[in-house]
């Protein structure tokens, strides 16, 4: 918190300078970017609408790499996310965040699978134990 | 009495206050930072309703299904919208970098009717669901869809009325400093909404619709 302070009062003079010319973008990135992701788009839904695969843990698989890979896309060329931007500090709080994603995801999908795995035939086998 | 006693000072905090906060002492990408906080922690939302629909997506209650219910060219037609509104808005940042405010202008709004195509789109599927009985109380797996789909869908409403601010803003005041700024904010809303739409259309849609 003291170096963002300090860098601020660093650059507190320069009330001309804009933050949003700092961000380097050009039609060639967002081209570049549009073009992957309209493929990273267009191979799901085929896949899906083509009815590619029979196997649905494969396809489920399968799409959320292809989801995941056009989530890294958008981020570099749209959002301009790198490791230099605002000191680190936003890749810094993207890592973060993206670890209590992963806890949050998988400890919820893995406990409440368990519950149901371990809950459910006990119920049902109550329901038909009892009249 | 505590009123009375305060009333004088409470007059002049504020007064001081404007001053220190006309001063220009702004660290400097300070708000494009803080915007980025508040995006990921918008992020954790997403996540616990994206977790809730992992939990409960495949809970019918003997209801319809994704399989039955989801019209995948109504979303295919919905995610090229939001696709395309991505690279509308980074023509506007570019016009911007040009100073451009004309360009700047007309490509905001160009996002913001691929923006409202969108939500147009949305909301015909939503109704038709509800019409054809399911609606968010039918089943659980409805309920943890209309939950996150419906989020993403207010927040892409907020960008929209967002655009329409700011292309007035920009309008009357032109491309200064301040609505620079806030073209990049917007500018990371915007695409962090099609992020999202990436997690929507593949776990909620496609997935849901296999056997």
């Amino acid at each position: 918190m003291s170096a963002q302070h300090n860098h601020g009062n660093d650059h507190g003079h320069h009330d001309d300078h804009d933050p949003a010319d700092d961000v380097h973008v050009s039609v060639k990135g967002y081209v570049t970017g549009f073009i992957l992701a309209v493929v990273l788009t267009v191979i799901p839904f085929w896949l899906v609408m083509g009815g590619v695969f029979t196997d649905s843990r494969t396809a489920g698989i399968v799409l959320l790499a292809i989801g995941a890979v056009q989530v890294v896309v958008h981020m570099i060329y749209f959002l301009h996310m790198n490791t230099k931007s605002e000191g680190g500090w936003n890749m810094l709080a993207l890592i973060f965040t993206l670890v209590i994603l992963v806890i949050l995801m998988a400890g919820s999908l893995w406990v409440m699978h368990h519950m149901n795995a371990n809950m459910m035939p006990h119920s049902a086998h109550d329901m038909r134990v009892r009249p | 009495m505590s009123d009375t006693a305060l009333h004088p000072n409470a007059g002049a905090v504020p007064a001081h206050r404007y001053h220190d906060m006309a001063g220009t002492h702004h660290p400097e990408n300070g708000s494009l930072l803080g915007f980025w906080l508040y995006l990921l922690s918008d992020v954790l939302i997403f996540a616990a309703l994206f977790a809730a629909y992992g939990v409960l997506g495949r809970s019918y209650a003997a209801g319809p299904s994704g399989a039955d219910l989801f019209d995948l060219k109504l979303i295919a037609i919905n995610t090229s919208l939001l696709l395309v509104s991505s690279i509308t808005y980074g023509f506007a940042v570019i016009a911007m970098q040009k100073r451009n405010v004309a360009g700047t202008m007309m490509w905001l709004a160009a996002t913001g009717l691929l923006g409202v195509g969108f939500l147009a789109l949305e909301l015909y599927e939503f109704m038709h669901l509800i019409h054809q009985g399911a609606g968010p109380q039918r089943s659980a797996f409805l309920t943890s869809f209309f939950a996150l789909v419906g989020t993403h869908g207010i927040h892409v409403a907020f960008g929209v009325i967002w655009l329409v601010t700011l292309i007035v803003q920009i309008k009357k005041h032109g491309l200064v400093v301040a609505n620079r700024r806030r073209v990049m904010c917007l500018s990371l809303f915007w695409h962090f909404l099609d992020v999202i739409w990436i997690g929507v259309f593949t776990f909620v849609y496609l997935m849901g619709v296999l056997p």
